[in-house]
């Protein structure tokens, strides 16, 4: 084990434990931007940075190894004066429009100014870099004006769905995220999975799907549940305000999220208006003269029942096929199976997740 | 584009070779075509954005179309001091154009650099790498005469 | 009449650098046949024992440095002949004037830690080098002098950050320049993860001339803490603009006024900026310090590499540091904060002030940022670069004071 002082405080923790997990582990909180547990490590926000006794730089904790005998400040008055210079930098190329902002109570950025104290910027006279929001895709919203170049978005669409559409251009004040050629997502490998929109620490990405009908900070409960588009199983959260779904969030706790740990596709995580959809159906249709009328559930399955036995009676078993579902789980998938074969008395069953 | 091929090919070999590829694109058509990084991306196996972000954070790799000569001057501070501004007038005025720009017939591109490691004759001007020293603004006619 | 002393650039001038049997006929390749003679640790602990320190501006003892490579079968020697700071010109100069001491030096480099490839960075600026250095490599490898260690050259492509040397490595790989974080250092995992030495050219050269005559001869020339010579450029408002090699115990005073030839057109020094661009801005009045690593960083200044940057009397700081002030801002990586937004708006309020609309706040600020940026910036590069704005506010304060609206 490897014993060091944090704060006054003599901890122990293993060998190759970085300052930052030490501190997490010990109940000290550390402001991070560019940090992600489940991405590879950037090193590059800063906001991590802590003393360290005896060195003349602040180190950045999220990517220091602890060593023997480290005396470390994790709050000190260069490491807060740091801070708050680091969040003044970033605060004059950030657009404020927090009233509006789909991260509003949800950003990290307006988190760490609270709690340093930062109301407003002494560096943002000169201006920042433009660029209008021009992306005409249907999921995602991108606001480079918002960017805080941590890169998490880049590192997740590589490390976590490999679609690996984006990276950062250029160079210095001018760097930005872009895809090839800076185009639109939809000329890019872009899955529209939405994993940038999950990692993103500030507004800069967001859910076109969920913009001005809820934000992440006032909605009133998120329902933890499974997916129904297919047969991975992915756990999501339900964003539910009004008793009505306004979004999907993810929940990245392995043990809630075994199955994708929070990752979607673009189903999951943006296809879910259907939910409180007027034109959903609430009862069944049946066709007479070429037009639907509505029917009750027990004329509607002797309607059905008849049709089909009459089928088998007329051109045998084998002139009925089933095609099921993957929206549908696994139990009825079972009983739809096992309806074709011993009911309707034929093999003729498939599914749409072969295909 | 079977030409593009053949250059970047050249480098296929060799590990981490898309910026060498690049210079090779760039010593034949003076600026890193678009298709060419599409099939850098290929070869080297990285991804699109990639390949493009490694073409826009170098300043001597462009991937916008330049002239035919690229003009560099350098502005650091030793040849800031020896007068780079007035042989900056000189050139543009020279060439009817600004700085970043090329002329209308495709011949010259005028850029302005950061040192170019000729500082004992500050003030220093390349041309498609050739270093000229000691440039004042009366020398500039002179320097253009060469590659008319 | 001080003289220099050549080390490095002990053949410039007086061989063909184009011509390998030249540099045979002074004793070149001498040096290797003698490492190759020697073990590998004996080699290390000669150079540790001399004290040779990088010349590339960290200034860290080059045989420790080698010291902590671990076993590994695949190793790297990376030699960083990416000289960046305006007004340093020395590199190009010795590899120009003679290419085989460096590869010389390269090839001492990997017979110590046990590699047998090695790479030169040579930066986007100098395509001629680039060739005269395959060109030597030709020659030496048609000579048969290298034996089995292989030297291969890649250009960069105009990026400042590249001379630090994780950047660097980045950049060979075929990445964005980007510095990465450290731990782990190069010598451990460096290029493509493997156990990778980055040396300067210079410090490199200087290997021949050390397995030659020994760590004693070396260490006692020049300082003590910092022996050996270094290679100066002159550039600026000086008599002389030259490349010359001095002992390290040379003063400032005696770089510029012996060396230099003084002042241009009889004039008075104001400052002189020592390392490059990112270095101090010393004042006409603390030039008696020797150029040596300790001694100018107990002054609270940076050797660097090596450039002297001199300005007469009729300079304007304020002017000279906003153009400073926009090469760290077009140079910056922008991978970390501080850096990326710190330069931009350091260029901004240099400017503001240079065009006299700044008042006595926009000082401070420019102190609160320099202050932050040197400590948390993830690389050299943002460290360094409030260096020369910290200092001329330190020690041409009224130079600034006189451009501001409210004075």
């Amino acid at each position: 084990m490897v014993t060091l002082t944090i704060n006054g405080r003599e901890i122990q923790v293993p060998p190759g434990t970085t300052i930052l997990e030490a501190c997490k582990m010990n109940g000290i909180e550390i402001p991070t931007l560019c940090h992600d547990e489940d991405l590879r490590l950037a090193g590059s926000c800063r906001m991590c940075i802590v003393e360290a006794k005896g060195r003349p730089l602040l180190v950045a904790s999220c990517v220091t190894p602890a060593e023997q005998g480290m005396e470390i400040e994790t709050e000190s008055p260069a490491v807060v004066e740091a801070r708050k210079v680091i969040l003044e930098l970033l605060l004059a190329r950030h657009k404020l429009e927090c009233h509006t902002c789909e991260k509003n109570g949800d950003c990290r950025l307006q988190d760490y100014c609270y709690k340093y104290g930062v109301k407003d910027s002494r560096f943002a006279e000169g201006g920042s870099p433009k660029y209008p929001i021009t992306d005409p895709n249907p999921f995602i919203e991108r606001d480079y004006e918002k960017c805080i170049m941590c890169t998490r978005c880049v590192r997740a669409c590589e490390e976590i769905t490999v679609a690996r559409a984006i990276n950062v251009q250029g160079r210095g004040h001018n760097a930005k995220i872009a895809t090839v050629f800076d185009g639109n997502l939809a000329d890019s490998p872009c899955v529209f999975c939405g994993q940038c929109v999950m990692v993103c620490p500030v507004g800069a990405l967001s859910s076109k799907v969920s913009a001005g009908i809820g934000r992440p900070s006032d909605i009133d409960k998120r329902v933890l549940t499974t997916c129904t588009y297919c047969g991975t199983g992915c756990t999501l959260e339900l964003n539910v305000k009004n008793n009505r779904v306004v979004g999907v969030s993810s929940n990245r706790d392995e043990e809630w999220s075994p199955v994708n740990k929070g990752a979607l596709c673009v189903k999951g995580r943006f296809g879910w208006d259907f939910v409180n959809s007027p034109e959903r159906l609430t009862a069944p249709l049946i066709k007479d003269n070429g037009e639907f009328r509505e029917a009750s559930w027990d004329e509607a399955l002797d309607y059905i029942a008849e049709k089909l036995a009459n089928i088998k009676t007329a051109y045998g078993p084998d002139a009925f096929a089933f095609f099921s579902s993957a929206r549908a789980t696994n139990e009825e998938n079972y009983l739809a199976q096992k309806f074709t074969r011993a009911v309707m008395g034929t093999n003729n069953i498939d599914h749409c997740a072969r295909l | 584009m079977a030409n593009i091929k053949d250059i970047i090919a050249r480098f296929s070999e060799k590990p981490g070779g898309l910026i060498e590829a690049y210079h090779a694109l760039q010593k034949k058509y003076n600026y890193i075509p678009a298709e060419a990084i599409k099939e850098a991306a290929k070869i080297f196996g990285v991804s699109e954005a990639q390949a493009y972000g490694v073409a826009t954070f170098y300043s001597y790799l462009s991937v916008k179309p330049r002239g035919k000569y690229i003009i560099r001057i350098c502005e650091s501070a030793p040849c800031h001091i020896a007068g780079a501004d007035e042989v900056i007038k000189a050139f543009e005025s020279e060439l009817g154009i600004k700085t970043g720009e090329t002329t209308p017939d495709g011949k010259f591109t005028f850029e302005l650099t950061e040192c170019v490691g000729q500082c004992q004759g500050s003030v220093v001007v390349t041309i498609n790498g050739r270093p000229y020293l000691d440039v004042t603004p009366e020398k500039v006619p002179a320097i253009l005469a060469e590659y008319s | 009449m001080i003289k220099e002393m050549r080390i490095v650039l002990r053949n410039a001038d007086k061989i063909d650098p184009q011509n390998i049997s030249d540099y045979i006929a002074a004793g070149g390749y001498k040096a290797l046949e003698k490492a190759r003679n020697m073990k590998p640790e004996d080699i290390i602990s000669e150079v540790k024992k001399s004290n040779l320190r990088g010349r590339g501006g960290a200034g860290f003892n080059a045989g420790l440095k080698w010291s902590f490579v671990p076993q590994s079968e695949t190793k790297y020697v990376v030699c960083n002949l990416d000289e960046g700071e305006p007004g340093t010109y020395k590199d190009r100069t010795i590899v120009e004037k003679d290419p085989h001491t460096l590869l010389e030096g390269m090839a001492i480099c990997g017979h110590a830690i046990g590699s047998n490839k090695g790479f030169i960075y040579c930066r986007g600026e100098y395509p001629y080098i680039v060739e005269h250095l395959n060109h030597a490599i030709a020659q030496a490898k048609e000579e048969g002098v290298l034996g089995e260690f292989d030297i291969e050259v890649r250009m960069g492509g105009g990026a400042y950050v590249c001379g630090e040397e994780t950047a660097l490595i980045e950049s060979i790989e075929g990445h964005r320049g980007e510095p990465r974080f450290k731990p782990p250092f190069p010598g451990v995992e460096g290029l493509w993860q493997k156990p990778t030495v980055v040396n300067n050219v210079e410090t490199l050269a200087n290997l021949p001339e050390i397995i030659t005559r020994g760590a004693e001869w070396y260490s006692s020339i020049g300082s003590s803490t910092y022996p050996g010579t270094k290679v100066l450029t002159l550039s600026g408002d000086i008599v002389n603009k030259i490349c010359i090699e001095v002992p390290t115990d040379t003063t400032i005073r005696e770089v510029i006024y012996e060396f230099g030839g003084g002042i241009r057109g009889g004039k008075k020094l104001k400052a002189v900026q020592i390392g490059g661009t990112s270095g101090a801005f010393i004042p006409a009045s603390m030039i008696d310090i020797p150029i040596d690593f300790d001694s100018m960083r107990n002054a609270g200044f940076t050797l660097g590499t090596g450039a002297v940057f001199v300005m007469d009397e009729t300079r304007d700081i304020v002017d000279v540091v906003t153009r400073i002030a926009k090469f760290f801002e077009h140079e910056s990586c922008g991978k970390c904060n501080p850096c990326r937004e710190g330069t931009f708006r350091c260029y901004e309020i240099m400017k503001k002030i240079n065009q006299g609309r700044a008042s006595s706040d926009d000082l401070e600020k420019l102190q609160l940022l320099g202050r932050v940026m040197s400590k948390a910036c993830l690389c050299g590069l943002g460290q360094a670069a409030p260096g020369p704005i910290l200092t001329t506010l330190q020690h041409f304060r009224h130079e600034y004071e006189r451009k501001l609206f409210l004075s």
